[in-house]
């Protein structure tokens, strides 16, 4: 008892914060010991984010209270708490991109240093936690893993006791994942407290020796995630049982439904990426996963798919048709559907209601009487239906898109295009965002009509959820696609070593 | 300094009571500006919205008055709304609705002095037109160069004036006019003639079709799948793009329906209440109808009520003139009130103030 209280680095007491009505942290008490990796486990909107800025001084709890070594801590800015030992790596990058990765670190110090002395020490950081990043290349110039790294050299030069990490492996590759837990757990070794904020139970599984779980804003229990199996703490996560959708199981090889063959397709914009060697092939009842990381062509592929962006270099065949140059609506005519990305302001408008939002695909004018007048009899009776079918949780068919959350958004999205009974369902990122729930039901509803007989192309950045339903898998690097092979067969190392050819 | 903070929740209610809350605060700003013109207040602002639909004296006049106005900034509201719906923002009505009435009187009085029934649709029609072309400019040039069409827009409606001059001095002048400038009298030519429908009261042709025109963008904006794809095209461009719908096409469509229409009002206009071409025959219908359909909150029966308050101001503005001698141009600074006046409401009533410094 006596040991565990003087191992203790960081205690949070009853920390409450409310924004509006909603009670973002509720009595959240924590302990992180020394030389600990603390799990903080929560799905979107549980309050880990809220927790963690007040940790690193973001955000000023309303009540409750914090120590830090023992001794009261209450940082009033994020200068505050790196004076006291707390450094924080962010999900989303705070780098200058015109800077070199050196100078960003430069920047990012709050005590000057000497310049000879300071490069000293950011290699020796580098080498002996494996942190590998070339300091002079300019941060525009490197890949997401080696951003990361670059921001912990970052947080660590500064010596923190804790370091809290959000959600640090959504950028990156299966190899990319492997080293920063091979780093995060010598600095653990080391007497460094490590704060790891995620959603992803194996990875839990795997690095951290303790998991505080957080739901609605409160915390539901503490856990030992090696004694657990991922799928029990998702459980606990979600607060009710869950299941996992399994494959499609009778892929008709004699269908081929789709074949697109890309040479080359320049992107629109500077930052955009060169789609090039694309070739594959999805049939009847099967589920194609296109993985990859962020960035790599996802979005111009997707738009290639949908008729949004028309390309001569590209031919794509549905059914023996040639349909590179038909516009979306042409190609939901003949029974494609499309699920993009970005759920506001593309394949949903925020500002619309429920209603105006199913007309936005209306393949074969349905919702159309005579002439072009909308029939809103017949869109009334479709929008409720998909309410129901996917369990959407609003206030009705003239609900704004916007007042609904992320994960009712995309099960109306997903439920919109579903609906229509496509041949061909093309879908991007379709859980992400989404609450462990939602997104089972999401890929069951996906894995449901293949089961059927359509074929779906799954691209997604979530490697979990494209090994767990799709029959064969592909890879997206640097407008690159790998060739298609059977899920079944394919081995976590394999995966790493095709996506790995972007880290570097 | 402070810090402009969108609102979460929009009330519907506040958002409604916008036009309303302008038009009250124009009336205490406006009876301040008049006080100060040695103007009684009171008295103008009764003259401007009471006088003309409840004075004995006038009301018999003005009451047709304020429909014959309010046609005109009707129809060419109505168009700029729908391109305002889809973010296409024409600016240069006034050129359009200038190049209508160009193209209808010369047509008419390039026939002059035949006689036939078919003149005067004919003369409807390529007013219409030269409405029309007029906007395709700036259509074409926004579609296929991207060039802004509120600038171009805007800067033809100079153009249009210069050409309006030339017609009036030049192409157009009555040869019998004793070298006034400016063309025949339409009204004297029974062919091309908009004459009054309601006889005494000047009610014309086009006050009709402007009644006729609230309906029909009512439908095509809420019933029909057209008046759909114009609002996503306004929300979400690529929301637009991913239902299928061309840009271009519907950029183009909204520009040259506004067009039309302007040129419609301009027709019906010279043909009718104006009478003949002249170097001022445009009074700024073209730059109000912007207040007006905002005013009317881009909705066609919204438009129809702002129409007939601006069209008020205007008949009283009149009144106002000739009883209380207050200068033209008070009243033009009245009807840009409204427009200030809503503009900034709205912005209240989407966000709010925070002051910057502290938390």
């Amino acid at each position: 008892m006596n040991n565990k209280i003087e191992n203790t680095l960081f205690q949070c007491r009853a920390i409450n914060k409310e924004f509006g009505n909603v009670r973002a942290n509720n009595d959240i008490s924590i302990n992180v010991r020394t030389s600990q990796i603390h799990a903080l486990l929560g799905e979107n909107g549980a309050g880990k984010s809220t927790l963690v800025k007040i940790i690193y001084g973001l955000l000023q709890p309303d009540t409750g209270s914090m120590t830090f070594s023992d001794k009261e801590y209450s940082p009033k800015s994020p200068k505050d708490a790196r004076a006291l030992g707390v450094g924080m790596v962010f999900q989303h990058f705070s780098l200058f991109e015109p800077l070199t990765a050196f100078e960003n670190i430069v920047v990012g110090l709050d005590k000057e240093l000497g310049e000879k002395e300071l490069h000293a020490s950011v290699i020796t950081l580098s080498e002996s936690y494996g942190l590998e990043v070339n300091l002079s290349s300019f941060i525009g110039d490197l890949s997401a893993g080696e951003r990361q790294r670059v921001e912990i050299i970052r947080a660590l030069i500064q010596k923190p006791k804790l370091l809290i990490m959000d959600e640090p492996t959504s950028v990156l590759t299966p190899f990319e994942c492997e080293s920063l837990f091979k780093t995060l757990k010598k600095l653990a070794s080391e007497g460094t407290s490590i704060l790891y904020i995620s959603h992803k139970l194996k990875e839990i599984a795997d690095l951290c020796d303790t998991a505080s779980v957080l739901r609605k804003g409160a915390i539901v229990g503490e856990y030992d995630p090696k004694k657990m199996t991922p799928r029990e703490l998702g459980e606990i996560m979600v607060g009710q049982s869950l299941f996992e959708p399994k494959r499609p199981v009778a892929t008709n090889k004699s269908n081929k439904v789709l074949s697109v063959k890309i040479n080359e397709v320049k992107p629109d914009t500077q930052f955009g990426v060169t789609l090039k060697n694309i070739d594959l092939a999805v049939y009847q009842s099967e589920i194609l996963g296109i993985g990859g990381v962020a960035g790599n062509g996802q979005e111009e592929l997707m738009q290639i798919l949908t008729g949004e962006k028309k390309d001569r270099n590209v031919s794509i065949k549905y059914m023996d048709n040639d349909i590179e140059m038909l516009n979306p609506r042409e190609r939901r005519e003949i029974g494609l559907a499309f699920a993009p990305e970005e759920r506001l302001g593309h394949a949903a408008v925020g500002n619309l209601n429920l209603l105006d939002n199913s007309l936005i695909t209306d393949p074969k004018k349905r919702f159309q009487k005579k002439m072009g007048f909308i029939d809103f009899g017949e869109l009334n009776a479709y929008t409720n239906e998909i309410i129901e079918k996917f369990n959407v949780k609003t206030t009705g068919v003239s609900a704004l898109a916007s007042s609904l959350s992320g994960g009712n958004l995309q099960k109306f999205v997903v439920g919109r295009e579903i609906g229509q009974k496509p041949s061909l369902f093309i879908v991007n990122q379709p859980t992400w965002g989404v609450d462990a729930l939602s997104a089972a039901n999401i890929r069951q509803a996906i894995v449901d009509i293949a089961n059927t007989g359509a074929a779906i192309i799954l691209i997604s950045q979530d490697l979990d959820e494209i090994l767990e339903i799709s029959n064969k898998v592909a890879f997206l690097t640097n407008g690159n696609l790998s060739i298609p092979t059977n899920t079944m067969d394919i081995k976590t190392d394999e995966i790493g070593a095709i996506m790995g050819g972007i880290s570097d | 300094m402070f810090k402009l903070i969108p609102r979460e929740n929009v009330s519907p209610v506040l958002s409604l009571l916008g036009p309303l809350f302008s038009v009250g605060l124009t009336m205490i700003v406006g009876g301040i500006l008049f006080y100060f013109l040695g103007v009684d207040p009171f008295a103008a602002i009764k003259m401007i919205f009471w006088d003309p639909l409840m004075s004995e004296t006038f009301s018999t006049y003005s009451i047709p008055q304020i429909f014959i106005k309010g046609a005109p900034l009707i129809l060419i509201a109505l168009g700029l709304s729908v391109g305002f719906k889809a973010n296409v923002w024409n600016i240069g009505a006034e050129g359009q609705y200038i190049m209508g009435a160009i193209f209808g009187a010369s047509f008419a009085l390039s026939l002059y002095p035949l006689e036939s029934i078919v003149i005067f649709p004919a003369m409807i029609l390529i007013g219409v037109i030269g409405g029309c072309l007029w906007s395709i400019i700036p259509a074409f040039l926004k579609v296929k160069f991207q060039v802004n069409e509120i600038l171009v827009s805007l800067m033809l409606v100079y153009v249009a004036e210069q050409i309006l001059a030339l017609a009036s001095l030049g192409f157009l002048r009555n040869p019998d006019g004793a070298g006034f400038p400016g063309s025949r009298n339409l009204n004297q030519y029974t062919s091309a003639s908009n004459a009054e429908i309601i006889v005494g009261t000047g009610i014309h042709l086009g006050v009709l079709l402007s009644l006729l025109m609230v309906i029909f963008f009512y439908v095509l904006l809420f019933r029909h799948s057209l008046g759909f794809k114009i609002k996503l095209l306004g929300n979400s461009p690529k929301a637009s793009g991913f239902s299928g719908d061309n840009s271009n096409k519907l950029i183009f469509l909204c520009l040259t329906l506004s067009g039309s229409l302007a040129g419609l009002a301009g027709i019906m206009e010279v043909a009718g209440p104006a009478g003949q071409i002249n170097i001022d025959f445009n009074v700024g219908y073209g730059f109000t109808a912007i207040i007006v359909a905002f005013l009317g909150r881009l909705n066609p029966i919204g438009i129809f009520f702002a129409g007939i308050v601006m069209a008020l101001t205007y008949v009283g503005g009149e009144l106002t003139q000739f009883m209380l001698n207050l200068p033209a141009a008070a009243i033009q600074v009245f009807q840009g009130m409204l427009l200030f006046f809503l503009l900034s409401f709205d912005l209240f009533v989407h966000y709010k103030i925070k002051l910057k410094g502290n938390k």
